[in-house]
């Protein structure tokens, strides 16, 4: 008994393992029942593809609920920030070299989308509106912005894919996988940068000042304050960062689908949160998980396209997606908490017969109503 | 602090605060609710500005526009709270650095020095032993005793000169507050001063060496110890609470 206890202790402390496990089972399973499509690479470059652009939004996305905050503007951000690039691209394009075109509307996206993060960090931080308010505004008023400028048309980016900024951000490398049947298999660029990102983002939450402030914000802002944290510098810098990766989310999308169109991004809000609570990430704030994070966004990624390739209905799809996300948030809520013991006894103890006065050892006889 | 005043809007919150702390004294600061022993705890430690006055430190005169926590901390002036010392899900070591961590280049936490340090002071300056409690726990595993002396831990290591408690024990057990009167011996044996602000006069009467009583944002009173019991104390400050509620009656 005190053996597991132990062993679950230091696996608890282990970032983003319990969400790691539940991916593992996921893909097993999906191996199991769908041997077609789960025993090739081809599936595997497919989610390392379209899992990139939620997964670089889930983690910007930590560090604002580990800060007590929520932002539901990213999705605008993301469609404002591929029009930018798009605009930039069409027109630098014409006087000069395409790829110093792409360069140019990369900075303006990034340049934009921190625009808007600052601006709701402001109205957060110096107006005291709860974020979730200022953000759901925002989120109306950007994606209002995007489809008038661009007249609610989509817009083809066709000479991109020769672009040297196309290849550097999600081009294909070759010659790592072998496919014998099909020729060539190439891992997509952008899990790349996305992977190099969570790193990053993971160093910065954990040892850097800026993420400690971020947690003790999260923590109790009155404490940070009277420790001589600047709360609201903290709280406008956390915005403008979430702007900025969600720009750079919305770049990779465009440059993915060399189209720009004015509702990318839309669908994005609901998943990308849930990748981020499935990794552990508390809503109550204080605490962030950026490994979580990382597998959380594929297991989201991974489940439709494995639900489907099971062969059984496609209108199972989100009950399975439903069921998942619960049971890894209350694994990880046990996990964290250490609650498992507690959950143990208490089967045990329901597994008894009423009124027969059993406790489990060192628990508090059960309150009535308890 | 000379002359200091406090409005919130058209509120006045303290008027004309004179107050002078020696070196190695221990001030108790007594005050009914909205006293103003709050507000004058945070102009003093930089978290709000006076609306008025001047602030000395040392003999020196502090420039108030720039003075806030941080430079607050470096003039020597730390704050233990009742109960917003400390980030409650974070680890203790960072509890201990927050706000002034040791850092390399680009602003990256040493995590190993700091780590050590922490353990040091929870070794050394506060005593804690064994009892499975580490740097690495989490400050909702601690008791409040335990909480407070990290707290006070924490401001002795960064060498206060004047450690400013406020209502350091209320939510805590009898052992627990004993705990916390033991910290505050420690401050006044390493040569420090303490201004310590609370309900229980019986705790101040303890430790204090002077004790100012603060009334709707005013000093009413300043008494050295040697002047008055404990008995004495508690008689002047009830009459003096329901010398004002007549006052008001009539």
């Amino acid at each position: 008994m005190n053996r597991t206890r132990s062993i679950i202790k230091i696996l608890g402390k282990i970032e983003g393992l319990p969400v790691a496990t539940v991916l593992v089972v996921l893909i097993i399973a999906f191996m199991i029942t769908a041997p077609d499509v789960f025993l090739k690479w081809r599936i595997y470059m497919s989610f390392l593809q379209t899992v990139a652009p939620p997964l670089i939004l889930g983690l910007g996305l930590t560090f604002v609920i580990t800060a007590g905050e929520i932002d539901l503007s990213f999705p605008a951000t993301v469609a404002f920030a591929g029009y930018v690039f798009t605009w930039s691209f069409k027109n630098f394009g014409e006087s000069m070299d395409p790829s110093l075109a792409a360069a140019g509307g990369l900075v303006l996206a990034l340049l934009a989308g921190g625009v808007v993060g600052y601006i709701n960090g402001v109205i957060v931080a110096k107006l005291n509106v709860p974020s979730i308010m200022v953000t759901l505004a925002a989120q109306f008023f950007w994606y209002g912005v995007t489809v008038l400028l661009a007249g609610g048309l989509q817009a083809a980016l066709t000479t991109i894919e020769n672009n040297h900024i196309h290849s550097l951000f999600v081009g294909r490398i070759y010659g790592v996988i072998p496919d014998p049947a099909r020729g060539r298999i190439g891992i997509p660029v952008q899990a790349l940068w996305a992977l190099a990102l969570t790193v990053f983002l993971w160093f910065i939450l954990n040892r850097h000042k800026f993420g400690e402030a971020v947690m003790f914000i999260g923590d109790n802002p009155n404490v940070a304050r009277v420790m001589g944290i600047n709360v609201e510098a903290t709280r406008i810098q956390l915005f403008t960062l979430m702007g900025v990766i969600s720009a750079f989310a919305g770049v990779i999308l465009t440059l993915e689908m060399r189209v720009f169109y004015p509702t990318q991004g839309q669908g994005m809000l609901l998943p990308v949160m849930a990748a981020v609570f499935i990794g552990g990430t508390s809503i109550a704030g204080g605490v962030g998980i950026i490994v979580g994070t990382f597998f959380g966004s594929y297991i989201i990624g991974s489940l439709e396209a494995g639900v489907v390739a099971t062969g059984i209905s496609g209108f199972w799809v989100q009950l399975v997606q439903g069921l998942v996300m619960g049971g890894s948030i209350i694994l990880n809520t046990l996990l964290i908490e250490g609650r498992l013991n507690v959950l143990g006894q208490r089967f045990r103890q329901w597994g008894m017969p009423v009124g027969t006065g059993y406790t489990p050892e060192g628990q508090i006889p059960p309150q009535s109503g308890d | 602090m000379v002359n200091i005043e406090k409005y919130f809007g058209l509120v006045c919150a303290l008027k004309n605060i004179n107050l002078q702390v020696g070196r190695n004294e221990i001030v108790g600061l007594i005050g009914d609710n909205g006293a103003g022993k709050s507000t004058m705890v945070k102009i003093l430690t930089g978290v709000h500005q006076p609306s008025r006055g001047e602030l000395y430190v040392a003999g020196r005169k502090v420039d108030l526009k720039r003075y806030n926590v941080k430079t607050a901390h470096e003039y020597g002036i730390e704050t233990v709270y009742q109960d917003k010392s400390l980030g409650e899900k974070q680890v203790l070591w960072r509890n201990f650095f927050i706000g002034r961590q040791i850092t390399r280049r680009f602003g990256f936490i040493d995590v190993k020095k700091e780590k050590e340090i922490a353990n040091e002071i929870m070794l050394n300056t506060i005593g804690f032993r064994g009892k499975g409690i580490t740097v690495d726990s989490k400050v909702n595993k601690l008791s409040g005793g335990e909480r407070q002396g990290v707290a006070i831990g924490r401001a002795m290591h960064f060498e206060a000169e004047l450690i400013v408690l406020d209502e350091p024990t209320v939510a805590l057990s009898l052992k627990e507050v004993r705990k916390v009167l033991n910290f505050v011996h420690k401050i006044k044996e390493a040569g420090k001063a303490c201004i310590y602000i609370s309900h229980n006069l019986q705790d101040v009467y303890e430790i204090s060496d002077r004790f100012v009583v603060l009334d709707r944002g005013e000093i009413v009173a300043s008494i050295e110890k040697k002047d008055t019991s404990l008995q004495d104390l508690d008689d002047f400050l009830l009459t003096y609470a329901h010398g004002l509620k007549d006052k008001r009656e009539s």
